[in-house]
């Protein structure tokens, strides 16, 4: 086979042209069988997959998948349904939150372990280990330390503290920090390392002419720093932000929805749908949905970052 | 793989700068120093203690958890929980412990970290080396998938595991797996075959070698430090994975995570929240162990899937 692709590449070059279809099958044979796996994954998965998700979420599919096309039915059925539009409600507030929180955090602990500090590999293995854990063992640990009774709380009013009080995880209003809490300990320091690789990347001129000209740390890091980590930054945002539109296993363990529907989450909704509810088509619009707030996420990155030529720092 | 790049490549440059500037002996108590070691401190308390509660609590008798101080080191350290979570805890009715979940997610992991790697290795080094028309879309279309929620891909998924007769079985999760890593590990070799020098590949094909022989026998041996990343983001990501464990394996087959998932929330009679703990402290054992042995790989690895896109 591997003669074949010499000969066919060396027969191209001397202009005696091979037809159409030997030049799609035949050339570079070996390299196109071994491709197949990845070329079924794109055709077959990523594109094949997601386009009869799209056109089954148009159908009236109950049990099984049929093909009977009701319009926008199911999603009208899904913004009429509280526990989606709670979902939704939660995504955007956690989304938000932890966006906001996991960028500062990772970037103030950056900052801090790049300043030429002791036990520099030590700090930066503590921050780091939660990463390694799955959302699972991270949602159980909160858990216990969150548990009203016997957690944080009950240690805290035995030891004479009366009126402490963290029943986060029982409270409808408070769950959503209790899931903050929880997964700013598994993700921000992973952000904290993406931040570093940024700050490192800065070239050490730039500061010695900013303390030259006398400008303040906290002013180079503002106004000049941050704007040339851009590129980390949009990586960051992206990252973090598909991972938290996929935001399931944490809230399964943690919460598990509850109490009541306070902490549920589009991805618990869809997969509750299309595996225990009977309601297939309800879990398909609302997987939809949920690929239509990633593209909105990814369309203007993938626009800045390949989009506009020369753009790109 | 720039940012790796800049990672390792860095740090012995800015040490370097502080070494010519000259050594200033200043004294470590400034004031800014406080406030720095103090603010990395607080944040390292946040980050260790749910260890510290976790290894604590399963060290624990049911009563001494009960009398309710979680910060207390255990009176007389036991693994008692440890044994139970092993070999009886129950999930409802079947009192099996977590020995059998640890097997699956053994028997789900090291084959489909082997084959994804194998594949994405082969991957990356067609597109580099034997690139054909269509073979960068392909690509593009690959990593731009890797955003799509796999919730998305979820249902279609059954349909086919369904038709080809293989949903419910470990086979069907390693080929989720495999899938699934794809797009990321394939980025890792592709650019890691891109910063080889090329002159080697075009000897090599001058020689008359083929596809197989030269990837085998020229690239292989030189991918080493590419393939402990990979393998490093392969047995991490595999073993904490709870949906497609949970959706593609079968009952028989789940993995650690959805047993343990099962143990802690869906048990009758009074939660035993040391057995809890020594459960999930075992669960996490295995990419804790990866974390600690692989070191500054780790953060590569963490790094190189970062740059994904």
């Amino acid at each position: 086979m591997a003669d074949t692709a010499v000969r066919m590449e060396t027969g191209e070059r001397t202009s005696t042209r091979p037809g159409f279809l030997s030049r799609i099958f035949l050339h570079n044979l070996p390299a196109k069988i071994a491709a197949l796996p990845m070329v079924l994954t794109v055709l077959v998965v990523f594109v094949g997959c997601t386009i009869w998700t799209v056109y089954y979420s148009f159908t009236n599919s109950r049990l099984l998948p049929r093909n009977e096309f009701v319009g926008v039915e199911q999603y009208e059925r899904l913004f009429a349904t509280s526990r989606w539009n709670v979902s939704i409600t939660n995504l955007i507030a956690y989304g938000l939150m932890s966006l906001v929180f996991t960028l500062v955090i990772g970037f103030i602990l950056a900052v801090l372990i790049d300043q030429k500090i002791r036990f520099e590999s030590a700090f930066r293995t503590i921050m780091l280990y939660p990463f390694a854990l799955s959302f699972i063992v991270t949602g159980l640990v909160w858990q216990w330390i969150m548990n009203p009774t016997l957690g944080l709380q009950g240690t805290l009013r035995n030891m004479g503290w009366e009126g402490f009080s963290f029943d986060w995880i029982a409270n409808p209003k408070m769950v959503l920090f209790a899931l903050l809490i929880a997964g700013l300990w598994h993700g921000t320091g992973f952000c904290m390392v993406l931040m570093l690789a940024g700050l490192r990347g800065v070239d050490e001129e730039i500061w010695k002419a900013a303390r030259v000209d006398g400008i303040p740390t906290w002013r180079t890091y503002v106004s000049i720093v941050i704007p040339m980590m851009r590129g980390v930054m949009v990586t960051a945002v992206v990252i973090i932000g598909s991972g938290i539109v996929r935001l399931y296993d944490l809230v399964v363990a943690l919460t598990n929805g509850g109490p009541g529907i306070s902490s549920e989450v589009p991805a618990k909704y869809v997969f509750n749908y299309m595996f225990s509810g009977g309601n297939i088509g309800q879990g398909l619009a609302g997987a939809t949905m949920m690929l239509l707030t990633v593209l909105i996420i990814m369309i203007p990155w993938a626009y800045l970052e390949y989009g506009g030529k020369g753009r790109r720092s | 793989m720039s940012q790796t790049a800049t990672i390792s490549g860095s740090a012995p440059a800015t040490s370097g700068a502080v070494e010519a500037r000259g050594p200033k002996p200043k004294p470590f108590f400034t004031p800014r120093k406080i406030i720095i070691y103090s603010v990395l401190v607080f944040f390292s308390l946040y980050y260790l203690f749910p260890l510290y509660v976790m290894v604590v609590t399963s060290l624990k008798t049911m009563p001494e958890v009960r009398f309710g101080n979680i910060f207390a080191l255990p009176q007389a350290p036991n693994f008692d929980a440890w044994v139970k979570a092993w070999t009886s805890a129950c999930t409802g009715l079947n009192c099996q412990g977590l020995s059998p979940g640890f097997w699956n997610s053994v028997k789900i992991t090291i084959p489909s970290t082997i084959v994804s790697i194998f594949i994405a290795a082969v991957n990356g080094y067609a597109l580099i080396n034997w690139r054909f028309k269509g073979s960068e879309i392909f690509f593009a279309i690959l990593i731009f998938g890797s955003f799509i929620p796999y919730q998305v891909m979820l249902y279609p998924l059954v349909m086919i595991t369904r038709d080809l007769g293989i949903f419910g079985t470990l086979q069907a999760v390693i080929i989720i797996h495999t899938v699934f890593g794809m797009p990321i590990l394939t980025l890792l070799f592709r650019n890691y075959f891109a910063s080889l020098p090329q002159e080697l590949f075009k000897a090599a094909r001058v020689d008359g070698a083929g596809f197989w022989r030269i990837f085998f026998e020229i690239m292989l041996p030189m991918s080493l430090p590419i393939f402990v990343v990979a393998l490093i983001l392969q047995i991490t990501g595999i073993w904490n994975d709870f949906l497609f464990g949970v959706v593609f394996a079968g009952t028989q087959n789940y993995p650690m995570t959805v047993q343990l998932n099962n143990i802690v929330n869906s048990a009758q009679g009074t939660p035993e929240y040391n057995v809890n703990m020594a459960a999930t402290v075992l669960t996490g054992l295995v990419p804790l162990t990866v974390y600690f042995i692989s070191g500054k790989w780790f953060v590569r690895g963490v790094a190189a899937g970062a740059v994904k896109g």
